[in-house]
């Protein structure tokens, strides 16, 4: 197995495998670096509508190619059915919500599903109409390596590179628009072009990735390596590197581990790859994820409560909330019968200092950033320089003795 | 946990801390809020006197509406008590009606005003109760009272502005509470809506009820309000308006945002 | 309208239009709460539910897919939450994140394991079998009195037919609270309905609606009847009780025309066997909608939508 793994990572696992997992490499960077832009528009859950669009395209294209007198299962043809139908699915969308009180999320599940539905008409007729033979087309469904065409890999290779391509060229207009549609349009950006190129992209990624990780699964690579990659930084040019990064690798490392084993479906095991990376990132990115909030969450707690009882303590107020004292007293600040100590009295003054000082502070900066960034816990100091606490502090008068 | 902590948090639930004035129908004491790591809320003490008009004023983003909505408990609180009539939020809740702001729901909904008032009745109906012509003429008669009784039959989204904030004050009245908590009500309405409004506030001070709102415009507090909480992230002051809503205070709840010439123009007392 | 349909389309009927209302009911609110596509997401959570119950207790029976596929939702829900919360990501990308992977999840679990002793694959969990829950003992409508013959029904009829009545007793008894949390979320706060618990157990019973669908029927039907016939309900009226009604009407409108268009429709047009009837169940709730969206008489938006 593990023999096995490392030779398709090393692409010694045949020349076939070898172009899938090249292909599904490219497939993911096109995939994630191109999704970015649709995540960053709020509008991810509108590629669901397209990939589940695909599939009444694919029923009818097979079935124009048998009436036809072909053999329907010519992979190009299949793809550009879907796009089409893809793109009406996307028209039904925008329809929908511009021209009814119909909400967005609404119409992408009306759409998805009545697709889907149709399509899957359409592919029992085909199961009835191509006896003799299995057409195959449910492969779509979940994708399917297994007994691929050598020409079929050369298509999603081909066209994930094409996509790759295409996005490079476009990256910069793109960020803009993703970014900021209104600061786009006013630096001459064409805003409704990019959007189109945007959908052009989402559909072109769905479509090549049908073959490989199914309809229902493509989704994921134009979703998880966006929002992966939104954990770890907050700049647009980076989420987009990153986020292509991330999808070429869970593409690249999920067909590799697919081909090293029986029953590990490709389409599956990208998409639990690129979960797992998210899930890895959603545990410990720095500022996003779930240790780091929780920590900063208690210690928030903390220095609110030890704020708040400095704060009674200097008023010579009776503090009652369990958690203050057992912050104080773990401090040294208060004794076990809640009296405060020589210590506590010394930070309770300043404490009442530091509030009088930024009293005036307010008043002296009004709008200015120094006052915006008073949030009611952070010591004057970390925010003023001396010279503006001294000249605070003249105004105030000398400190009240400590109390 | 130790012994004395333990012992602590039970002095806690029998709020022995600051007494407030039993008679007192909202009183909130050390009372923190935070959206994330930024408080939005620090420390606030007050107490809204019974029987009075109490505006809650402070410039953009100073908490107003999240005192409000962390005293209903809606957000929750990092720490601090909120007691309602002398009581904890849960036994007293339902002396309160609380009008949200206009723009926090869909005005698309597929209902009509008589029903959105109907809404007032809830924990009379409780879950299954059936709702009878009596019901339905105290909520006639609570649009009435808003001037909106024409208007029962009509689709929510079809009002304007105005008369949306009518319909919500009516759903308040039909709650027939001690205490009503309302959030902007004068923002984004016509003239004569404001002069309805007011006019049913202080219909309801006259039936001794305690009315407290968020309010924006600095040049009408004299004129609607008796009582004043003049917060930004923390309490500025708070007191009847003849000597709380100074110049001073004024000037230390909004900073510089707030010109002088402005200050000037309230014709304030100053002390 | 003889015999042969007693045995063979009036249980897939039933059991269609069951299905049907049990999806449309709760769709309703998920549609207004602007959810619309928790639905999509608790349909493909199903999935990885009922096989990782299938791989716990052996066998494909009632209780334990129920519970597995309620499990997954919840592990959903909460998962949603999380990253929405703590990432602060959006709700769209958060759902598509966690349906997808869940659903990769049920996939790879389902390859792993051997079913094939039962009746557990992709295909089924996608479109069901609603064409082979047929009556053996129904030999004509006299039979609809024999009880013997009544006994041999199909365990799925009984099953859906009771998930409906539990989503029709739940939807009329907390109405009321449903309706003011769905309209004024801090409203409903400050007059004491318990808000989260509300829209978690929304959830919970389109969970509910799902899976108890999804064996006989598939997902195609349960999203399908999530959203179109509440849209197309929405479009039809301005208030939320003719709705509701409106969106059953629809709901059996679509499993009834949808069904029977399925079987009978090719044979009409000279073909040999019927189509899926759960997709042409989802196409005729398409066209319904589509429809609606053209000619119904609350169609438009009145000012500007929420949120702009």
């Amino acid at each position: 197995m593990l023999s096995a793994f490392v030779d398709a990572l090393l692409l010694q696992a045949g020349y076939n495998a070898a172009l899938v997992a090249i292909g599904a490499a490219l497939l993911g960077i096109a995939a994630g670096s191109g999704g970015t832009f649709l995540f960053l528009r709020k509008r991810a859950l509108v590629s669901d509508a397209v990939a589940h669009a695909t599939l009444p395209g694919v029923g009818i294209a097979f079935m124009l190619m048998v009436a036809l007198g072909g053999d329907g299962r010519n992979l190009p043809v299949l793809l550009l059915g879907s796009a089409l139908s893809a793109g009406i699915g996307l028209l039904a969308v925008e329809w929908i919500t511009t021209r009814t009180r119909l909400a967005e999320d609404t119409a992408i599940g009306a759409v998805l599903s009545v697709f889907f539905g149709f399509g899957i008409v359409l592919l029992t007729i085909i199961q009835t109409m191509a006896s003799g033979y299995q057409a195959g087309l449910e492969g779509f469904l979940l994708g399917s390596t297994a007994g691929m065409l050598f020409a079929d890999a050369v298509v999603i290779a081909l066209g994930g590179a094409i996509s790759v391509a295409f996005i490079l060229v476009l990256r910069r207009p793109m960020t803009l628009v993703a970014f900021d549609p209104e600061f786009a349009a006013a630096s001459g950006v064409n805003v409704r072009r990019m959007d189109l190129a945007m959908m052009g992209l989402v559909m072109a990624v769905t479509v090549i990735g049908l073959k490989l990780v199914g309809l229902i699964l493509v989704v994921a690579l134009l979703i998880i390596p966006p929002v992966t990659a939104r954990l770890w930084t907050e700049r647009t040019e980076r989420v987009v590197l990153l986020s292509g990064l991330i999808g070429g690798f869970s593409g690249y490392v999920g067909a590799a581990l697919s081909a090293s084993a029986p029953h590990l479906p490709t389409g599956a095991i990208i998409v639990l790859v690129g979960f797992a990376l998210f899930a890895l990132s959603l545990l410990f990115a720095p500022v996003r994820g779930i240790l780091a909030a929780l920590i900063r969450r208690r210690e928030f707690q903390l220095r609110v409560h030890r704020r708040q009882g400095l704060l009674a303590l200097a008023r010579n107020e009776a503090i009652f909330d369990g958690l203050t004292l057992s912050v104080l007293r773990r401090e040294g600040l208060i004794r076990q019968d809640a009296v405060a100590t020589e210590e506590g009295r010394a930070a309770a003054a300043k404490t009442l200092r530091d509030e009088s000082r930024w009293a005036v502070a307010r008043e002296l900066y009004e709008d200015a950033a120094e006052s915006a960034r008073y949030d009611g816990l952070a010591p004057i100091e970390s925010v003023l320089t001396r010279d503006a606490i001294a000249e605070i502090d003249r105004r105030l008068g000398p400190p009240a003795p400590a109390s | 946990m130790s012994a004395a902590t333990l012992e602590l948090a039970s002095d806690e639930g029998r709020q022995i801390a600051h007494p407030a004035p039993a008679e007192s129908p909202l009183a909130v004491r050390e009372l923190t809020v935070s959206y994330g790591e930024k408080p939005a809320v620090f420390s606030v003490d007050a107490t809204v006197p019974a029987g009075s008009m109490t505006a809650i004023i402070g410039p953009n983003g100073a908490g107003k509406s999240t005192l409000l909505k962390a005293a209903l408990g809606i957000v929750p609180r990092i720490s601090g008590r909120v007691l309602v009539f002398g009581q904890p939020l849960a036994q007293a809740m339902h002396r309160i009606a609380y009008v949200p702001q206009r723009a926090s729901v869909d005005w698309d909904f597929p209902t009509r005003v008589l029903d959105v008032v109907l809404m007032g009745l809830y924990r009379e109906l409780g879950l299954l109760g059936l709702v009878r012509r009596q019901h339905r003429e105290r909520a006639l008669a609570c649009l009435e009272r808003v001037g909106m009784a024409e208007f029962a039959g009509r689709q929510i989204g079809q009002l304007s502005g105005g008369q949306q904030q009518r319909v919500f004050l009516a759903r308040a009245l039909a709650q027939n509470a001690d205490l009503y908590l309302l959030d902007e009500p004068f923002a984004g309405v016509d003239a004569a809506t404001e002069k309805a409004i007011i006019d049913v506030l202080k219909a309801l001070k006259a039936e001794q009820r305690t009315v407290v709102c968020v309010h924006h415009d600095l040049a009408t507090v004299t004129q609607y309000f008796d009582h004043v909480l003049l917060i930004n992230l923390r309490k500025i002051a708070e007191g009847p308006v003849a000597t709380a809503f100074t110049a001073e205070n004024l000037q230390k709840t909004y900073g510089g945002r707030l010109a002088t010439a402005h200050i000037d123009q309230l014709k304030l007392p100053t002390v | 309208m003889g015999a042969d349909f007693v045995t063979l389309s009036l249980t897939p009927l039933l059991i269609g239009t069951l299905a049907a209302i049990a999806c449309a009911l709760p769709g309703n609110f998920l549609v207004l709460r602007r959810q619309a596509l928790i639905g999509d997401a608790i349909s493909h959570v199903v999935l990885p539910g009922v096989v990782v119950a299938f791989l716990i207790t052996g066998t494909v029976s009632t209780w334990p897919m129920l519970l597995g596929a309620a499990g997954a939702a919840v592990v959903a829900v909460v998962l949603i939450e999380l990253i929405k919360r703590v990432g602060r990501i959006e709700p769209g990308a958060a759902m598509g994140v966690t349906f997808t992977s869940l659903f990769a999840a049920g996939v790879l679990l389902l390859e792993q394991s051997d079913t094939s002793g039962v009746h557990l694959d992709v295909e089924h969990a996608l479109y069901g079998n609603l064409e082979s829950l047929i009556w053996f003992s129904g030999e004509g409508w006299h039979s609809l009195l024999d009880p013997a013959a009544l006994a041999d029904l199909p365990p799925e009829l009984f099953r859906m037919a009771a998930a409906a009545l539990l989503i029709s007793l739940l939807v009329v008894l907390f109405w009321r609270p449903l309706k003011i949390s769905t309209f004024d979320e801090g409203f409903a706060g400050a007059v004491g309905i318990p808000t989260t618990l509300f829209s978690f157990g929304l959830v919970i019973t389109a969970a509910v609606a799902a899976v108890a669908a999804f064996d006989a029927v598939g997902s195609i039907i349960v999203i399908a009847m999530f959203i179109c016939p509440p849209a197309a309900a929405r479009l039809m009226t301005n208030r939320l009780e003719l709705q509701v009604l409106w969106s059953v009407a629809f709901a059996v409108l679509s499993a009834v025309l949808g069904y029977v268009l399925a079987g009978y429709g090719p044979l009409w047009l000279g073909g040999q066997i019927a189509v899926s009837a759960a997709g042409m169940i989802a196409t005729v709730s398409g066209v319904i909608l589509a429809l609606a969206c053209l000619f119904a008489p609350h169609r438009a938006r009145i000012g500007a939508p929420k949120g702009s």
